[in-house]
């Protein structure tokens, strides 16, 4: 293969700020009374997949969707908490489109391709317009006008929000949208139903196998492109502010049918989270950044200090991150706030039965504002957090650490958002576009609705218009080799009736991936995780004990399949984390750090996307580059001090 | 599992489960004793009863869960007869063990209502609800078609009451609450939501008949004002949305022209 094969395919002698409407002029178009022609399958129907799906049967194309939980509305993105960045300038307070495409690109640490961020910026204006026109309830201010929020240190207050639930109204606005056309007959929506494969026909992805998860039964679906839209792999880590089910199945069943895996290690780990309180922990819960505005993060000074908290006098009190980094405060960014709470509790300084824990204290905030300031601003959250730990944050202060949030890799995808297996495009946190090699606050929903909205819509044309498509048919040889080799996993998996079961497996993956690479990797970690997650592969289809049948509901053969899936990811994504010989955003290896201890890029070396190709099992993957250039913004250090 | 020496305040309780191998079979109670920390949410006591039972080689008892942080809808469970358990304004998935003592007895069911099937143990199919929504639960603007999101003011009352009806997370709690099974408050939330926006108002009627219309179509029951289903909701959807509702399909049957 030749690295010919990764082109980006942006617009090349055009102005940045002109590029995407001079793309959109260049692609081809399908008329309207040939849209029907074609069918297009979504998976997945969170912001990216519900907006997809439903834009694209309002022009005209034939959809089918599908989703694994009961209904489209429970896709994840419904936990997005905070809100959605847009370049609206509503506030007059300096804001562009050309300052949302620099912070984005800056936030990322010089890892995205700049094109795309750009046309991110260009979208965000126009998605908030259409969540309103559907009646998404953003916050208003007195006057009728929509109020916005700062949010991840932007200098600009451009985050529209829905109270602490703009994520589950974004998706209801989608959601409803995508009603709208599964009630006038043109998306036909399948939920409780996994893609377990992409069908190639001639080198095209033209299908899916899809797994009904109420009977068991395989069904295959052919269609004229293949639309992936089905999260982040955040769960491989098993404790994560993930929902359950998410899962890395469907991207990882079309990269190992030949789309390219890019920069799996960019992970965020989220800094503010509710501790793990035992060994049955199932999830960790995120707590919203903006308690960092009034709350102080300390840890005592001397080890082993088991005085209650307000016992501590403030001389005995170390808050390492005013002391680290005196202008930012508690206010740097997630990746160096997460840093700095491992570093202090791999010091034994960490706070809790677990000692993985640091204080995050509003005692100074009630004082100076007084409790019902503090509650105003926060009340839900220390409702949530005392709910959860049974603890009360106005008297004790909470007890945070970090969790895994978001994956900014995912498939490789060119300019159109097509990989590079023509007919297969991935949208949202499914592909590895956007956030480089960090992700700030506020943009996962913009991202999302913006791929699903605004540029599949656009771009899906470069590969229905071109090619004269040839019908095919599920009764092609291609089908049944995939719905086979399906079967057989899923059987294999029923036939093990080992000792162990899925949760042992996946809870013991989760913990090499984050014990080698989590927060902090380098090369010694890296290498033995390598072995480590080989060895309990092996061991998984030795002895993972799965029960019941096929042919019914069986959430834990389910479970079993993403494990199993899960299992093999993590090895490429522990192997492009020993490649990377740099820091940069959420992928920080010790080796690489300034004298100050803060990430150190290597520009010359690694400004590209790494792609992964899988040659087979048990084989090495090939690397494929695509260079980044920076055009448009000075590479530069970031620095919080 | 061992237990280490944080954990020596386990409880043990004894869980009666229905069981029910798929949607034709009957049914019934299994009891279980299950050790639970305190710090346990109550699906993770689910989670360690069903490890214990697969060692054993039984099957895990199905339960639909997915967030865990009480906003995706998909948990469920009547508890001791409550839906989402004794906790105020509290989803299945953040109702936490320290309600419950040493030697408690619990019974868990699944949310019953003649529209929404038993699919498997404690899992139920709430399609109904989708075809609720899909009769006329959204606004229709085709995308890229929208006006400038200022264009239009909404005044904040206006907008904090939509957003308080919009909360709905749409798992069912107030028709497993409701003895008629009516699904009277899920379906006002969506109206009342659209019906106080201004972007609403172009299908305000149409909207309120036709899903109204879709509701009585699945089966649930009608509004005999018991208002069981606003204690049960974890969201704290009043209802006032369904005197809302009731307002304009009302008035929806008198002046529409369809």
């Amino acid at each position: 293969m030749s690295p010919a094969t990764l082109d980006s395919k942006v617009p090349t002698g055009v102005p940045l700020a002109d590029a995407w409407t001079r793309h959109k002029f260049d692609l081809p178009l399908v008329n309207p009374s040939n849209r029907r022609k074609f069918t297009v399958l979504v998976v997945g129907t969170g912001l990216a997949g519900s907006s997809a799906a439903a834009s694209l049967a309002e022009m005209g194309y034939n959809v089918k969707a599908f989703c694994i939980q009961d209904s489209p509305r429970r896709a994840h993105s419904i936990a997005a908490q905070g809100g959605i960045n847009a370049a609206k300038n509503y506030k007059s307070d300096g804001d562009s489109v050309h300052r949302l495409f620099y912070d984005t690109v800056k936030g990322g640490d010089y890892r995205a391709r700049e094109h795309n961020v750009h046309r991110l910026a260009e979208a965000s204006v126009s998605i908030i317009d259409q969540c309103v026109a559907q009646g998404v309830p953003f916050a208003r201010e007195y006057g009728g006008l929509l109020d916005n929020r700062s949010f991840g240190g932007a200098q600009v207050s451009r985050t529209f929000y829905a109270r602490g639930q703009t994520g589950q109204q974004l998706l209801l606005g989608a959601y409803g949208a995508l009603n709208r056309q599964i009630s006038a007959g043109r998306v036909e929506m399948k939920t409780r139903c996994e893609m377990v494969d992409v069908v190639n026909v001639d080198g095209v992805a033209r299908g899916i196998i899809t797994r009904d998860l109420q009977t068991g039964e395989f069904e295959r679906h052919a269609g004229d492109a293949v639309l992936l839209c089905t999260g982040g792999y955040g769960n491989v880590f098993y404790l994560s502010t993930n929902a359950k089910a998410c899962n890395v199945t469907a991207a990882w069943r079309a990269h190992k049918r030949g789309a390219y895996f890019a920069n799996p290690c960019y992970t965020q780990i989220h800094p503010t989270c509710i501790p793990v309180s035992g060994h049955y922990q199932s999830k960790l819960t995120l707590m919203s950044e903006s308690l960092r505005n009034d709350g102080r993060v300390w840890v005592p000074k001397t080890q082993g200090d088991t005085r209650s908290p307000e016992q501590i006098p403030d001389a005995d009190r170390d808050y390492y991150l005013e002391r680290r980094y005196p202008s930012f405060g508690n206010l740097v960014p997630r990746d160096v706030a997460s840093r700095n709470a491992k570093a202090v509790c791999d010091d034994g300084k960490g706070v809790g039965s677990t000692g993985l824990a640091v204080f995050l204290d509003f005692r100074d905030a009630i004082q100076r504002d007084g409790r019902d300031t503090i509650a105003a601003k926060y009340g839900n959250l220390f409702q949530m957090y005392e709910r959860i730990t049974g603890e009360d944050p106005y008297s004790v202060p909470m007890r945070i650490f970090p969790a895994v949030h978001y994956t900014m890799g995912g498939l490789w995808v060119d300019y159109n958002l097509q990989s590079n297996l023509p007919g297969l495009f991935v949208l949202g946190e499914a592909n590895f576009s956007d956030h480089g090699a960090n992700r700030l606050g506020a943009s996962a929903l913009m991202q999302g609705l913006a791929d699903g909205y605004f540029v599949v819509p656009a771009t899906i044309t470069s590969h229905l218009a071109g090619a004269s498509m040839q019908a095919v048919s599920t009764s092609d040889d291609a089908f049944a080799e995939a719905e086979a080799a399906s079967r057989d996993r899923f059987q294999k998996l029923l036939s093990v009736r080992g000792s162990r079961s899925v949760d042992q497996f996946h809870r013991e993956l989760g913990q090499i991936c984050w014990d080698k690479c989590g927060m902090a990797r380098n090369q010694a970690g890296l290498t033995s995780a390598l072995s480590e997650i080989r060895a309990l592969r092996e061991a998984y289809w030795q002895d993972v004990n799965v029960l019941g049948d096929g042919a019914s509901l069986n959430q834990n053969l389910e479970h079993a399949g993403r494990v199993a899936d899960f299992m093999e990811f993590a090895e490429l994504m522990v192997g492009d984390a020993l490649h990377r010989e740099e820091s940069c955003g959420g992928h920080f290896r010790e080796e690489y750090q300034t004298e100050e201890g803060e990430a150190q890029r290597n520009d010359e070396a690694f400004t590209y996307a790494a792609a992964w190709e899988h040659k087979g099992d048990g084989q090495s993957h090939e690397l494929h580059k695509e260079s980044l250039t920076f055009d448009n913004v000075k590479l530069t250090t970031r620095s919080y001090k | 599992m061992g237990s280490s020496s944080t954990e020596t305040k386990m409880m043990r309780l004894n869980v009666e489960i229905w069981r029910q191998a798929g949607p034709s079979d009957g049914g019934g109670f299994e009891s279980y004793k299950v050790e639970a920390s305190p710090d346990m949410s109550f699906l993770e006591m689910l989670d360690v009863l069903n490890e214990k039972l697969m060692a054993d080689g039984r099957e895990g008892i199905a339960f639909d869960h997915d967030c865990r942080e009480g906003i995706c809808g998909m948990c469920s469970l009547v508890i001791n007869g409550q839906p989402h358990g004794p906790e105020n304004e509290t989803t299945t998935c953040q109702l936490h063990m320290r309600n419950y003592k040493d030697g408690d007895s619990i019974t868990i069911e699944p949310f019953r209502a003649t529209a929404f099937p038993i699919v498997k143990d404690l899992v139920i199919d709430r399609s109904a609800f989708d075809r609720i929504l899909q009769a006329g639960g959204y606004i229709s603007v085709n995308t890229g078609a929208a006006p400038d999101a200022h264009a239009v003011q909404v005044p904040k009352v206006q907008a904090d009451l939509a957003m308080d009806a919009a909360a709905c997370i749409g798992c069912g709690a107030c028709v497993a609450a409701c003895p008629n099974a009516a699904a009277m408050l899920f379906t006002a939330a969506k109206v009342s939501q659209l019906a106080l926006l201004p972007q609403g108002q172009a299908e305000r009627s149409s909207r309120a008949i036709a899903m109204v219309d879709q509701m009585d179509k699945e089966g649930f029951g009608a509004c005999t004002n018991h208002y069981e289903c606003m204690a049960a909701c974890p969201k704290g959807i009043t209802v006032e949305n369904i005197a809302r509702m009731n307002r304009d399909h009302l008035r929806a049957s008198f002046t529409s022209r369809d």
